[in-house]
């Protein structure tokens, strides 16, 4: 009896042992070590990775979400803290700006074969990034509230305002309208997003000059103060998780979230039935006759570290191609909308499709778009609370701008 | 005792303090009067999931080779300190020559996120050090002259607010003072008001946030008072009592002057933690009414993607030099107190 068990055991050791060793990634060895936000979609990714340990190949990750304040430490340091930094067009520029990512073109003619061509993100022409999945904020309305107040879905943010205001008129709801403005990113995020969609510039064309300050500026602000004015007055610490939150309680009619709260929201949990049978994802609304949807599209990615060896690179570029491989993608289809070869759009991604569609525009990937979303998160409050005006509100913004760009070297 | 046995005595404690306290700061003034070299920057094509097209970027090499050169940065002196996120010098003189009144002064001047950090800081400070003083001070006088049963309980109950972790205890407040929390909506029903929010109103933010303050500062305040009333001297009680003095005289004329040097070590301790004001900004989400000195250097440093240590390091440097400003008149009065007694 004994001797039997003993002999299950081993074997089972065996054959465990040999299926790490032939994990399907032919590596010989390497370091690899991931940085990553925290939500499920990159989860799935770097779990799929994490399949490549083994047989001399370490791994190990971090899913934070202060990720963004451990890049630029983390990778600078030599050798990196990091070998693998999974991250969205806004973190890339400064990163390579700084240096600490490597071209990608020699890893990926080796392991890339599998990519497609809209996964490469290339800046002068050197493959800095894969991209992997696509988000970005569009409308969310519940259909039974919308026919009960009798207005047909919103296209634009005029016809959104016309359809909160016959809601409330109809008393079906107090404060029908959300988004997320609280003061930092989130409202930063929204001002970008709604000044997008007027097809105006932020800066002089080729230069690191703001200029914001003009008609289009008034009229983002003067719509997104419009839009406070139907949302619970609490709407200045309104973050995600506040307004999802909010959504799934049943208190909000329409509102813009991003995509990748559709998933949530629309799942099971959280939230009566109700709610989530009667919850539609839509493009994102259009800004008073603008050329594009007042959003911006978003993809998330990885690249690798400068400052560490080719072996560990080339370790890192395998394990995150595992990470972002079909399978992958088949067993997790709707916690994003991929960028991957044998996803299926499914009810939750045809928000971000819808947007994309319409022409919608990428966020910037110029060095100084985060000084400029950081000074409107920080100076837009005022203006929402209604103690100034919208000229001093732009002028405020640019001004602070100004002064933290002259600190990172834009300007002069 | 000697000069050179207290020397030996306090050198662990005075190494500890230059390598933790005095060469972090010396290292973040060096900080504070540089910033980043300026870029380089070019025009190149960027592709990505959505599409081609031609943006400003920075060269990668032109701005290594500076980097290597010069790692400290480029020299700025105190420019990082006079600019529009801090002291604002030039948008001052500008506010002050066109402004009509002064209250439009005082206007422009509360739109420069500096002055509007400080005019809240030092209002949360002086609001919040007196009352924690007296509050915590009554408490003390009440839990005194308690049975010795019930004492035990009470100081138990009357320490809870300090023991509750700062940032927890400022979430709990913030959703019971919600909308739809229990204190939010109690004060809708009192003032038969259906849109008060405490949230939205910056004057009542600040009422909350300085209520979360004393609540939370207060037991220190009480447990030093406590120990220092166990020392009053019975026989002098007594003496006032003979003489006819009530309960009010015998604790202004006889205890609170035993008990003076406590109040000013409390005061001493009180003006500099209130000074760096940060968890009930964070804990109640208010930094769209409520900004501190210290939520600024917060926010350069995690308020995004972008961290900038040059400004983060000016305004620690500001921060620095405040308290000084506060601890000034005490330190004095503490000093000459010394001076007199060894006379």
């Amino acid at each position: 009896m004994f001797q039997f068990k003993s002999m299950v055991a081993s074997a089972a050791i065996i054959i465990g042992s040999t299926t790490i060793a032939n994990a399907g990634c032919g590596l010989a060895g390497g370091n690899v070590s991931v940085l990553a936000n925290d939500f499920p979609a990159l989860h799935a990714v770097v779990s799929a990775a994490e399949a490549c340990a083994g047989d001399g190949v370490t791994m190990s990750k971090n899913h934070t979400k202060e990720h963004n304040s451990l890049q630029v430490p983390g990778l600078s340091a030599n050798p990196a803290e990091y070998s693998v930094i999974v991250l969205a067009n806004s973190s890339l520029v400064p990163l390579m700006g700084e240096g600490l990512v490597r071209p990608l073109d020699n890893l990926v003619a080796k392991h890339g074969a599998s990519l497609q061509k809209h996964q490469l993100v290339s800046i002068d022409g050197k493959i800095m990034a894969i991209a992997f999945m696509a988000n970005a904020q569009h409308l969310f309305y519940r259909s039974d509230i919308l026919e009960q107040a009798g207005v047909a879905a919103p296209t634009s943010y005029e016809e959104v305002l016309a359809a909160a205001k016959a809601i409330k008129s109809a008393g079906l709801m107090e404060h029908p309208f959300a988004f997320n403005t609280a003061p930092g990113w989130n409202l930063g995020e929204e001002f970008v997003n709604m000044y997008m969609g007027t097809g105006a510039d932020f800066f002089k064309p080729g230069t690191a000059e703001v200029s914001i300050n003009n008609a289009h500026g008034i009229a983002t602000l003067n719509m997104m103060k419009a839009l406070t004015e139907y949302s619970n007055p609490d709407f200045l610490t309104f973050n995600s998780d506040a307004t999802q939150a909010l959504w799934e309680a049943g208190d909000l009619a329409l509102a813009t979230f991003w995509g990748t709260r559709a998933g949530p929201i629309l799942d099971g949990e959280g939230s009566t039935e109700a709610v989530t049978s009667t919850t539609v994802v839509a493009s994102a609304p259009f800004l008073g006759g603008g050329p594009r949807p007042s959003s911006t599209l978003w993809w998330d990615g990885f690249s690798i570290a400068s400052n560490i060896s080719d072996e560990d690179a080339e370790a890192s570029f395998v394990a995150m191609m595992n990470g972002i491989s079909r399978e992958m993608v088949m067993a997790n289809n709707d916690l994003a909308v991929w960028l991957i070869d044998g996803y299926k759009p499914s009810a939750s991604s045809a928000g971000v499709s819808a947007t994309a569609a319409n022409g919608a525009a990428p966020y910037p990937m110029v060095p100084f778009m985060g000084t400029l979303h950081g000074a409107a998160g920080a100076e837009l409050s005022e203006f929402l609370q209604g103690s100034e005006s919208a000229e001093q509100a732009l002028a405020d913004i640019e001004a602070a701008y100004t002064a933290a760009a002259k600190e990172k070297g834009f300007l002069n | 005792m000697k000069h050179r046995t207290f020397m030996w005595f306090i050198l662990p404690s005075l190494a500890a303090m230059v390598l933790f306290i005095a060469l972090p700061i010396f290292s973040v003034f060096t900080q504070s009067l540089f910033v980043k070299h300026d870029k380089v920057l070019i025009e190149t094509e960027v592709c990505g999931p959505f599409g081609c097209k031609i943006e400003v970027s920075v060269d990668p090499e032109a701005t290594k080779k500076i980097k290597t050169e010069k790692p400290l940065g480029k020299f700025n002196g105190f420019k990082t300190y006079t600019n529009r996120n801090h002291l604002a010098f030039d948008e001052v003189s500008v506010a002050w020559n066109t402004s009509s009144s002064v209250s439009v002064f005082v206007k422009s001047l509360l739109n420069l996120p500096f002055y509007k950090a400080l005019l809240f800081t030092i209002t949360y400070t002086f609001c919040v050090t007196p009352f924690v003083i007296i509050i915590g001070l009554f408490i003390a006088l009440g839990v005194n002259s308690l049975p010795q049963i019930l004492k035990g309980p009470t100081i138990f109950m009357s320490l809870l607010p300090m023991i509750v972790t700062p940032l927890i205890g400022a979430l709990i407040l913030f959703w019971m003072t919600d909308a739809e929390g229990i204190i939010g909506s109690t004060l809708q029903r009192i003032f038969n008001d259906s849109s008060l929010s405490l949230k939205a109103s910056k004057p009542l933010t600040w009422v909350m946030l300085m209520v979360y303050g004393v609540w939370g500062s207060v037991p220190f305040s009480f447990i030093v008072f406590y120990a220092g009333l166990q020392t009053v001297p019975e026989d002098t009680l007594e003496a006032a009592m003979i003489d006819g003095a009530n309960r009010w005289q015998r604790i202004w004329y006889v205890v609170i002057p035993y008990i003076m040097p406590l109040v000013i070590f409390i005061t001493l301790i009180l003006l500099m933690d209130n000074f760096r004001v940060f968890e009930p900004i964070i804990g109640f989400s208010a930094q769209a009414n409520a900004t501190s000195l210290s939520w600024i250097i917060y926010n350069d440093l995690r308020g995004g993607e972008i961290q900038y240590f040059s400004s983060a390091s000016a305004s620690s440097m500001l921060t620095i030099i405040g308290v000084g400003f506060l601890l000034v008149p005490i330190l004095v009065r503490t000093w000459r107190d010394f001076n007199s007694k060894t006379v």
